[in-house]
């Protein structure tokens, strides 16, 4: 074996070990690297009371509220679990029933969230609005593209 | 065939012959992806937000693109004692700043409209920091020892050991709960994203990757008339 491709296995080798090893890391702390939690995990976590945290999810179809100005309601799910969550400020543009979510906030109570920030979640699809038009119009529409 | 990848005067020669042309069809490429941006549809649910995609996605990749280059040629020059591959990182790694910074930028102000913020510390983004804070530290060690082999090899090694980053900036989307997006295009199954969307897109990275390129090829160039001491 020339001393060049020992210099090169040993090179591969160390970046080898090294990966592991940090992949090892990341995925053994993977409740500090996960920017939020699903409803679902919540539950299971079994988060205290008054405890700061981020969840995300859809926002439940026609669970929209607004209780005043700029006060609103409503339910956060991942088609299994879902909390009621109440906000007080401005929402971003991207929200609406459906559309996926993140807040961070803390629980009230053992189904209330205070929402504290709202962000919008957009998904990897982009299409054109006519097209969408177009669908409609032959109500090929799904769902799932909202 | 090859051998302008690795031997600094083939490289001139092969540059020399290509820089004219190249610089062409660069133009003509980057200002037909800026008439194909201007004419692309707006998204059914960003609006004209989405054009800033075209920025964003070309800067990432190619922020990743140069790294990955930079890790190539890390582990050729540190194997196969080949000079050649020092020049390339030290010549490329500002350009690859460049690019992230740009992304970083971008996606700061495509964030805020879409997700109502500038900056989370998610794992995607999060990971691109690091990437940055990567690049920077490389063009500081630049500027460190006397020792020109020493200098090198502690670049090269801090390259292939900050390489690890670049998986994890891929799948950070996919491993994590992320306020990111996952890829539209680079998965499995047919890219998300319409093909209106899609081609201005692609020409875009192809522009951008040209425009690097000549970057990349000027500044190498100095810094071989620089190490044969003409400057």
């Amino acid at each position: 074996m020339s001393l060049r491709f020992q210099r090169l296995v040993l090179i591969l080798i160390t970046l080898a070990m090294l990966g592991t090893a940090s992949i090892l890391i990341l995925f053994n702390t993977k409740q500090n690297i996960v920017f939020f939690y699903t409803p679902s995990e919540l539950i299971e976590k079994k988060i205290s009371i008054n405890n700061k945290l981020r969840i995300g999810g859809y926002v439940k179809e026609s669970s929209f509220k607004k209780i005043s100005l700029n006060k609103y309601q409503f339910k956060i799910t991942d088609n299994n679990n879902d909390f009621l969550v109440f906000y007080e400020g401005i929402l971003p543009d991207l929200f609406r029933e459906g559309q996926g979510t993140v807040i961070e906030g803390f629980l009230n109570n053992k189904n209330n969230i205070i929402a504290s920030k709202i962000y919008a979640k957009h998904d990897e699809n982009y299409m054109p609005a006519s097209i969408k038009k177009e669908l409609e119009k032959n109500s090929q529409w799904k769902k799932k593209y909202k | 065939m090859f051998k302008f990848l690795l031997n600094p005067n083939s490289f001139n020669k092969f540059s020399d012959t290509i820089f004219k042309p190249l610089v062409a069809i660069t133009s003509i490429i980057l200002v037909t992806g800026l008439i194909l941006v201007y004419r692309s549809p707006l998204d059914y649910q960003q609006g004209l937000t989405v054009k800033i995609m075209y920025i964003h996605v070309p800067s990432a990749w190619l922020a990743l693109l140069t790294y990955a280059i930079m890790t190539i040629y890390s582990i050729i020059s540190l194997a196969f004692k080949i000079p050649f591959g020092f020049i390339i990182n030290k010549a490329i790694a500002p350009i690859g700043t460049v690019f992230t910074v740009l992304c970083l930028l971008s996606g700061s102000l495509w964030g805020k409209p879409m997700w109502g913020t500038w900056w989370v510390w998610d794992a995607r983004l999060t990971s691109v920091a690091i990437l940055l804070i990567i690049y920077v530290i490389i063009i500081f060690l630049n500027q460190t020892f006397e020792n020109r082999e020493v200098r090198e090899k502690t670049i090269a090694i801090f390259i292939l050991i900050g390489s690890i980053n670049l998986p994890i900036i891929k799948f950070s989307v996919d491993w994590w709960n992320t306020l990111h997006q996952p890829a539209s295009v680079s998965k499995l199954s047919s890219p998300s994203i319409d093909i209106s969307m899609l081609q201005p897109l692609l020409v875009m990275t192809v522009a951008f990757s040209l425009v690097g390129l000549i970057i990349a090829i000027l500044r190498i160039k100095v810094e071989i008339l620089t190490r044969k001491n003409y400057l």
